[in-house]
């Protein structure tokens, strides 16, 4: 159970607090500061205090007290340039998943500017029992502290005992300051989750450079935070009769305001990301030099999909960095992906090992990469890859 | 103008397994090297010192060794150093790590601006920097790429996220993250370390900490447990296409049509 605490001796009495309660729920008397029961326990007041004066108190339970009063899971929908991130609907997915498993329902949150209710209505047909919407002029574009805000606010009036949050820049950015603020664990960038009967969520992640994995509990604290890893999760399917609605919640101007002026949101050009794309070739080591690399961009361009590279190969100087798979680049769920002379160190298939179809083309047969692979082909890319161009453009033709 | 600076040292490798039977890590190397996120932070703090004036202290929670990672510091530019440590610091997690740090930071006063790392390169979180900033109860901006401006007031920072570039302003007192590649660091001074081969380095341990709650350090103050390691799994299926190129050609173009992935397909 969380508590306010107000220490008296370390108040001066700036009524800082006061003024920043965007529920009007602080007073100070002559017995120092008192909350009624307009609190929501958003913590501003916690926050605001420069004496550190007022302080969450969290009594230590162990017998499962506090875990009853926790239930649910809370899904926060990240937006980006006023559209719903697709983070947000595996996050769904995988939350009812979980939420199977232990009768829980799914809930999601949206904060942001104009148009954030109208994403909210997205995410009902996936099967969300409610979106809780905070949309206010003021929270267009990403402020850190003034997101924490509402986002504090909903969880504390829900009391979801799970809270999954897209591992993007945004979310790993924002879900670090709600952990603290509830003073319960986060575990970061999470590709595994599963849930317990006991509510504890399982959360598995790749720890020291994915060498290794790790299974991480939160068991006497709620909610349990999580920030989980885009293309990692499956996406959520449309359920047949959505029962779910959308719920505006009341945003002050103090919650909206923020330490951070926004100045200036660009849209970057930038064409599908390889993490998007269905369709993908790797030319690995084994692609040798400029020819090799030039075979594979065929490659891709006749399959309709881009070409990446592993970290060997980006470090030459050979492949564009930004096209690197592997845990030091990019992870990539697509449909297909082929790799060309690619070894397959664990490093490099952590990054790719959740595509559908994984075909390999390598020289050596004791390579790495055919334990992962779906077809193997122990073969030259430089006589292979130009045999199945041959066929891909005869393939094309005939589509004519 | 006062930076503090967040820094830690890393082991040198992240090559490191698991004994699947014993479920134990299988030892790291014991050569260690300072979080090349940090020395951005660090080069990026002492570039704003250039401009604005001020002084820059290095800040970190680790074992006494994390010394050597100071002594590069200073020659680097710092002007101060301190290290939390403890051994009731020891088994701390995010928030537990955040709360020391922040109560680091209290007890040298505050700063105007606090300057970390994206993100380590051992635990690869990315959130002690923003758990800080919360603790501290100031804003933050992270994942930084570059600082376009900077006065006696604030500054202004331009972040990366996903697709879109935002361009914020902040006002001190404020904590940001920096990316890698968003200044080059300096390399250290032979000058500089004859210079500072004397000044001190402050070790601070848990009872010179301005609250000193133990509930809220190392093990006992972090709610996450590791209840396990253990190495990634390889899946497999492993169809060998065979037969020299040409019919390993045929095979697979068969099987990308029957799959609906040739392009022809996807079009239609």
């Amino acid at each position: 159970m969380t508590s306010i605490r107000f220490n008296s001796a370390a108040c001066d009495l700036c009524q800082q607090c006061v003024e920043k309660c965007p529920f009007g729920a602080l007073s100070i008397g002559a017995e120092g500061m008192s909350i009624n029961e307009k609190c929501r326990m958003c913590g501003v007041c916690v926050k605001t205090c420069p004496h550190r004066a007022i302080t969450f108190e969290q009594t230590p339970s162990r017998d499962g007290a506090v875990k009853d009063q926790w239930k649910g899971i809370l899904v926060y929908a990240e937006q980006e340039a006023g559209a719903l991130h697709p983070v947000t609907f595996e996050l769904i997915g995988e939350a009812r998943r979980l939420a199977a498993k232990v009768g829980y329902d799914v809930y999601a949150v949206l904060v942001g500017g104009e148009g954030t209710a109208a994403n909210a209505e997205k995410l009902l047909p996936y099967g969300v029992k409610e979106v809780f919407v905070y949309e206010h002029p003021g929270f267009t574009g990403f402020k850190a502290d003034c997101y924490a805000d509402a986002m504090a606010d909903c969880i504390s009036q829900l009391r979801p005992s799970v809270v999954l949050i897209g591992a993007t820049a945004l979310g790993r950015s924002l879900a670090p300051r709600l952990s603290v603020r509830f003073h319960t664990g986060l575990t970061a960038d999470c590709t595994k989750l599963d849930m317990r009967p006991s509510t504890d969520l399982v959360q598995i992640r790749p720890a020291f450079g994915g060498n290794v994995m790790a299974q991480i509990l939160i068991t006497d604290a709620r909610p349990q935070f999580a920030t989980v890893r885009y293309r990692v999760m499956d996406r959520a399917a449309k359920v047949p009769d959505p029962t779910g609605k959308v719920t505006r919640m009341p945003v002050t101007d103090a919650m909206a305001r923020s330490g951070i002026e926004v100045l200036e949101l660009r849209q970057l050009v930038r064409e599908k990301s390889i993490e998007e794309e269905d369709i993908l070739v790797v030319a690995g080591r084994g692609a040798k030099n400029e020819e090799g690399v030039a075979l594979c961009r065929r490659l891709a361009e006749a399959l309709g999909g881009q070409l990446c590279f592993t970290r060997p190969m980006a470090e030459s100087g050979l492949g564009d960095p930004s096209h690197q798979i592997g845990l030091s680049g990019r992870t990539v769920r697509s449909k297909l992906i082929i790799t060309c002379g690619v070894s397959g160190a664990i490093q490099f298939a952590a990054g790719m090992n959740g595509s559908d179809c994984i075909v390999a083309i390598n020289t050596d047969p004791e390579a790495l990469i055919f334990n992962i692979a779906s077809y193997c082909i122990v073969d030259d890319l430089f006589t292979v890859v130009p045999a199945l161009l041959e066929r891909l453009s005869a393939a094309e033709k005939e589509g004519e | 103008m006062k930076i503090l600076v967040c820094m830690k040292q890393v082991p040198a490798t992240s090559q490191v397994e698991v004994d699947p039977e014993t479920g134990s890590l299988k030892r790291l190397g014991t050569d260690t090297r300072t979080n090349p996120y940090d020395l951005s932070a660090l080069e990026t703090a002492l570039r704003l010192r250039e401009q604005l004036g001020g002084t820059v202290t290095v800040l970190t929670m680790g074992p006494a060794q994390a010394e050597s990672m100071m002594r590069d510091a200073y020659m680097m530019g710092a002007d101060d150093a301190v290290i939390l440590s403890d051994r009731k610091f020891a088994g701390s997690d995010v928030l537990a790590t955040s709360y020391t740090l922040s109560q680091g930071v209290r007890l040298l006063g505050g700063a105007d601006l606090i300057l970390c790392g994206r993100q380590t390169t051992d635990g690869d979180t990315a959130q002690i920097g923003p758990a800080l900033a919360e603790h501290l109860g100031i804003p933050h901006a992270a994942w930084v790429s570059e600082i376009t401006s900077a006065d006696e007031k604030g500054i202004e920072v331009v972040q990366n996220l996903a697709s879109v570039e935002q361009r914020s302003r902040l006002n001190w007192p404020c904590l940001l993250t920096v990316e890698l590649n968003s200044v080059v660091p300096r390399l250290p001074s032979y000058r500089l370390k004859r210079e500072t081969a004397d000044r001190p380095i402050r070790i601070v341990g848990f009872d010179e900490l301005p609250e000193r709650n133990l509930s809220l350090c190392g093990l006992v103050g972090s709610p996450t447990r590791v209840e396990k390691m253990f190495p990634p799994a390889a899946k497999a299926k492993n169809v060998h296409l065979e037969g020299g190129p040409e019919q390993e050609a045929d095979a697979l173009v068969a099987i990308l049509r029957e799959k609906k992935l040739l392009e022809t397909e996807v079009r239609a």
